[in-house]
């Protein structure tokens, strides 16, 4: 049997984008996709460990139903910035502004994305509303829960409520900004010979994702904005004094905020399809459908809206069409569960640290989806919604999905962007401990929420401590587990074995290059001859790894 | 409490075996397709594990034929979900007939109730067995959100208009009622109870009757069921609304900037008449009381807020807005 | 598209010294801009498009205090400022016409031009908010027992232009939720306004420095097509807001 032949500099240089310019301007100014994403990959983190450190702190309220640990005043504005933080500064950036921004160009064969000033300006704009949303939260804090009802958070909170507003609304743009970006590079800046089912289905779901992010997200931004001004102004149109209507507040904040879902676990998607098929060695079963689904989601995601509105007194028909709309939208997601799935079948299968984050993602996807299907479902979402089942669902999407995915990503091209090898050991070991203490956290509130126990409780009654204390338990596994990463990783940039441009012997373009790669990504443009996940050419039957001709004349 | 944990909550009412049944169905479904797909992933990756490095398996394009299968299986199952779930739904929403109705008005952070027949009630509803019950529901101030798990049934409450909700209660019993729609800081505090009375003991609530306990007692009772401990602290010690403990026999300072003494006929005023004196620091949040407790129960409420001792502050220093700490 | 275009081909030996690093060709570069464009107005339409959906729900359910507040609006301005627009909109397709074929001068004529007619839409719309204030329109102001009194005539009362005549139906608050909605929408558009004359003000001295030729109009043709969208909206918006109900206007 031969061994794969893979790509490798002729003449190994020394340079590439991380040392072809030094000190902090360099960075600070870049236009390179590749330093940005960079940058964006630091301030997520950031981000992330307070929205982290927010979680410790409710989980630590909810392991006694008392409620002793912190006032409710307080406890409201943790559970609130919880989810603000993780949802707008943590999840919607987290794998499109990093993986994806460092990746969609490197994938297409281009050079950059179309508008390398717009990126770095959605990389500041992010800063922005990034620091306004902390002053908000160091000034006094928000305590409207991320959803931001009306009239709660336009009458009657006393919380820094038109901070917090801003400082999403700027967030918003640099959503935007990416989105656009996206969306303009994958249309016009293809290498020669990539063509739109030649893609990496990474892109793919970018691509989907973007769409998303361009028509939902301008709709937040106004929604929020209108509630500002009715915070200022005192008056406006979601004010029932006005003869205004709360719901319609609801109606525009959940018309983005459900697909913003997507904005979530699209982009995952795409990652596990990539971990699949290049851990498998094998290209993915059913490529087309597993790329339309995504875009279908995107589609349908919009779609849904009125699946969060049915115990608001909406018409019992409007509940029916949103519920029925609800199950279309679970079929591509099922269809790309299959698929994955049948992807493995006959093919060669590594224990590595990233395809252990897609198997999990897979498991716990769903477990995710298929609890979606309880809430979709009329009867038994208006026992459900706003209980501890709802917070248990969405867990299992954004951090069972979106998370593993976006973790998964970050193992897999770790050696591409740093250069260097994470830990294979302790990787595996912290993915086990993540799955471990994930579902210990999680799968007891699902329990607690068909119990009856209500969300964003301070305290609750006695019969619910059972599962808070499991949920308490799995949190703390669950948080030292995201620590074991976070150290390593820092640890290989500098300690780490230093890794081959190909080090897991892949076919797709980003291997192509150098690790770390050149500013200009390739030393030529690319020609692409060959289709995604192609390990052995499609016609032969027979177990041959080699690439194009044309890699070998490199 | 049981000693076991419990999968699903108290069944009180005619909707709980039909979404239970549901409930049971989906999660079967779910249970069924997670295992699968477990035991064929753990399958595959033991089976198809990579056995030497530089193995490269035969290619497979993919099946329009199994695409088309895992397609029109999850639909059709889907399509059963929701039919199933509309079908209970549209039940659940439907008016009825023949209900007796019932007032609903939440504000934070409690639920004010009034039957047809005039009875009041606070954070506690008495319904009869077997009887179609229709809340009628508006909101003060925010969005709240009358939930009774036991029922599997909820509603929201809105500012501005009215929203609906029935029940039949099956089972005789006290149930809990949560506000479940987020409406503020003692949004956990919200909750109460629903009791479930045979009609022959229902009949007997409505007319009226109480129990023969101390008077103080009895009131304490009162400021408990009656909500007064989430503004003016478990023991009185004050929080939003002024403290109470110690300061009968005194005189307080109004907003007027006029001083009144405490005494029995001002607490009287205040209970039932909230906005006539209001303490120099507070805003006129108290809702009225008049109607909903007898005379006898008001001189039990007085009765326990003379008996509180001057533990806490001994004047009302605490200003409105400041947080207070959860009264349970 | 990307993958018909092929770099060995590009007949240029000396590329275009406006060409980004990361474009093959120039083809590629004003495509882009151009796509870059469509899709961030597609972000705009979703942005006016929540207000528009506010103002459609409210409109249906209030029609009569809508029609009452919207006959108030001042429609001899509201008109002025609409031909403004659409004149403003032809001279911007003549700046774009003119970079094409690569007349300079006429070029720099219509931007200015443009411009001047964007200030004078914003300076009208300015007039017509002071007046809105001066009769104690704001919304916040409405509200009966304000100390800027009731703006609102009785019946019976002679005709006051500074007062607004309530139709049968409708109540104050209502009329506010229509003024709220009136200086929502009309805001944020004048918003886009101002940036536009912004981007038109870079666009003019990009024109006096001759940055742009024949070749290399992308940012003329991109900064176009935002103007017009930021007329198309207005477009929309004044029979939207002012022509509403004219029918039922009184005396």
């Amino acid at each position: 049997m031969r061994p794969i032949e893979y790509y490798e500099p002729p003449v190994p240089s020394k340079v590439n984008y991380i040392n072809a310019q030094y000190g902090l301007k360099s960075w600070l100014l870049t236009k390179d996709h590749k330093r940005i994403a960079l940058l964006y990959l630091g301030s997520i983190t950031f981000f992330f460990f307070i929205g982290g450190l927010y979680a410790l702190m409710i989980r630590l309220e909810l392991l006694t139903p008392q409620g002793d640990f912190l006032q409710s005043a307080t406890y409201n504005k943790v559970f609130t910035q919880h989810g603000i933080i993780m949802i707008f500064f943590f999840l919607i950036p987290s794998i499109p502004a990093t993986l994806g921004n460092f990746l969609v160009p490197m994938m297409i064969g281009a050079k950059d994305l179309a508008f390398p000033r717009i990126n770095l300006l959605s990389w500041y704009i992010y800063l922005l509303g990034g620091v306004v949303t902390i002053y908000a939260l160091l000034a006094g804090g928000v305590d409207t829960g991320w959803t931001f009802y009306t009239p709660f958070s336009t009458t009657f909170s006393n919380s820094y409520v038109v901070a917090t507003g801003l400082g999403i609304f700027i967030n918003g743009f640099s959503s935007i900004l990416t989105g656009l970006n996206f969306i303009v590079t994958i249309h016009t800046m293809r290498a020669p010979g990539m063509t739109w089912f030649r893609m990496p289905l990474f892109i793919w779901a970018h691509y989907a994702t973007s769409l998303i992010m361009i028509l939902g997200t301008p709709v937040i931004a106004i929604t929020i904005l209108l509630l500002a001004f009715e915070r200022i102004s005192r008056v406006g149109i979601f004010d029932p004094a006005l003869g205004g209507d709360p719901i319609l507040f609801q109606h525009l904040f959940w018309f983005y905020s459900h697909p913003a879902v997507y904005i979530m676990i699209l982009p995952s998607m795409g990652v596990i399809s990539e971990l699949i098929a290049n851990f498998s060695r094998k290209n993915i079963f059913g490529y087309s459908f597993v790329a339309f689904s995504s875009l279908a989601i995107a589609v349908f995601g919009f779609l849904v809206w009125g699946h969060h509105l049915f115990v608001t007194s909406q018409s019992v028909y409007a509940g029916m069409i949103f519920s029925f709309l609800s199950f279309a939208v679970a079929i591509p997601s099922a269809i790309k569960v299959f698929n994955w799935t049948a992807t493995l079948y006959k093919s060669s299968i590594s224990y590595d640290t990233p395809m252990l984050y897609a198997l999990g993602f897979i498991g716990l996807f769903t477990i995710g989806g298929m609890t979606g299907l309880f809430l979709a479902s009329l009867a038994v979402d208006v026992h459900l919604s706003d209980t501890y089942f709802v917070v248990a669902h969405f867990h299992y999407i954004m951090v069972g999905g979106a998370l593993m995915g976006y973790l998964g990503g970050l193992h897999y091209w770790w050696p591409k962007i740093t250069g260097r090898m994470y830990p294979e050991g302790w990787g595996r070991f912290s993915a086990l401990v993540i799955f471990v203490g994930f579902n210990l956290t999680f799968l007891p509130q699902f329990v607690a929420g068909y119990l009856g126990m209500p969300r964003r409780y301070h305290a609750y009654p006695p019969e619910f401590q059972v599962f808070n204390v499991l949920s308490t338990a799995g949190a703390s596994i669950l948080g030292f587990g995201m620590l074991i990463p976070a150290i390593y990783f820092v640890w290989s940039m500098r300690y780490g074995k230093h890794a081959e441009s190909n080090p897991w012997h892949l076919p797709g373009l980003e291997w192509r290059t150098q690790s770390p790669p050149p500013t200009e990504n390739f030393e030529v443009t690319p020609i692409v001859t060959w289709e995604a996940y192609e390990f052995a050419p499609a016609e032969e039957t027979q177990i041959v790894g080699k690439f194009g001709p044309e890699l070998e004349q490199i | 409490m049981q000693s076991w944990i419990p999968l699903v909550p108290d069944s009180a009412s005619t909707f709980s075996w039909q979404v239970d049944a549901l409930y049971f169905y989906l999660s079967g479904v779910t249970l069924f397709f997670t295992l699968l797909i477990s035991a064929v992933l753990i399958f595959f990756v033991i089976r198809y594990r990579r056995r030497t490095p530089y193995e490269i398996p035969r290619p497979i394009a993919g099946s329009h034929k199994l695409e088309t299968l895992w397609t029109i299986i999850p639909f059709v199952i889907a399509m059963t979900m929701f039919g199933w779930g509309a079908r209970v739904y549209f039940e659940q929403y439907k008016s009825p007939t023949n209900a007796i109705e019932v007032y609903v008005v939440g504000k934070q952070w409690m639920w004010k109730l009034q039957h047809a027949t005039g009875q009041r009630e606070i954070n506690q509803l008495h319904v009869p067995v077997g009887r179609k019950i229709k809340l009628i529901m508006t909101s003060e101030d925010v969005i709240h959100d009358f939930f009774v798990p036991a029922f599997r049934t909820k509603m929201d409450v809105v500012p501005g208009k009215y929203t609906t909700l029935w029940f039949e209660a099956t089972t005789p019993g006290t149930y809990r009622l949560f506000c479940a729609e987020y409406c503020g800081m003692n949004h956990s505090g919200m909750i109460g109870s629903i009791i479930v009375m045979e009609p022959r003991e229902f009949d007997n609530w409505l007319s009226g009757n109480t129990g023969n306990t101390t008077p103080a007692a009895a009131g304490q009772q009162l400021y408990q069921t009656l909500g007064c401990a989430s503004c003016h602290g478990a023991n009185g010690e004050g929080g939003r609304g002024p403290t109470l403990a110690g300061v009968f026999g005194k005189t307080t300072q109004l907003q007027t900037g006029e001083s009144v003494p405490v005494n029995e006929a001002y607490i009287r005023e205040s209970i039932l008449n909230p906005q006539a004196k209001i303490v120099a620091g507070f805003g006129p949040i108290m809702p009225t009381f008049q109607g909903q407790i007898s005379e006898d129960q008001l001189v039990q409420l007085v009765a326990f807020i003379k008996s509180l001792p001057a533990g806490g502050q001994t004047q009302p220093a605490a200003p409105a807005a400041s947080p207070t700490p959860n009264a349970k | 598209m990307a993958d018909v275009m092929n770099s060995h081909t590009d007949p240029h030996a000396h590329p275009h010294r406006a060409l980004q690093h990361h474009f093959e060709n120039m083809e590629q570069q004003r495509e882009a801009g151009t796509l870059g464009m469509w899709v961030f107005l597609v972000t705009e339409i979703m942005f006016f498009g929540g207000m528009f959906l506010a103002y459609t729900l409210y409109r249906s359910k209030f029609p009569a205090a809508f029609a009452s507040a919207s006959n108030h609006l001042d429609i001899k301005l509201g008109a002025l400022n609409t031909g403004v627009l659409i004149l403003s909109s032809f001279t911007m397709a003549m700046a774009v016409y003119s970079t094409q074929v690569g007349k300079r001068r006429q070029q720099i004529f219509c931007l200015i031009a443009t411009l001047i007619l964007g200030l004078t839409f914003l300076g009208i719309k300015a007039v017509e908010y002071h007046d809105k204030y001066t009769d104690h329109l704001f919304p916040g102001h409405l509200i009966p027992g304000n100390p800027f009194g009731p703006a609102v005539q009785e019946h019976g009362q002679p005709l006051d232009h500074h007062k607004l005549h309530l139709l049968e139906g409708a109540t104050l608050p209502q009329v506010e939720m229509f003024y709220w909605i009136y200086f929502a929408m009309t805001g944020m558009h004048a918003l886009h306004m101002i940036i536009g004359a912004g981007l038109l003000t870079f666009l003019l001295i990009y024109s006096i420095k001759g940055r742009f030729d024949p070749e290399y109009h992308s940012p003329v043709e991109v900064i176009g097509l935002y103007w017009h969208f930021v007329d198309i909206v207005w477009i929309f918006l004044f029979p939207l807001l002012y022509l509403l109900g004219r029918h039922l206007e009184h005396g």
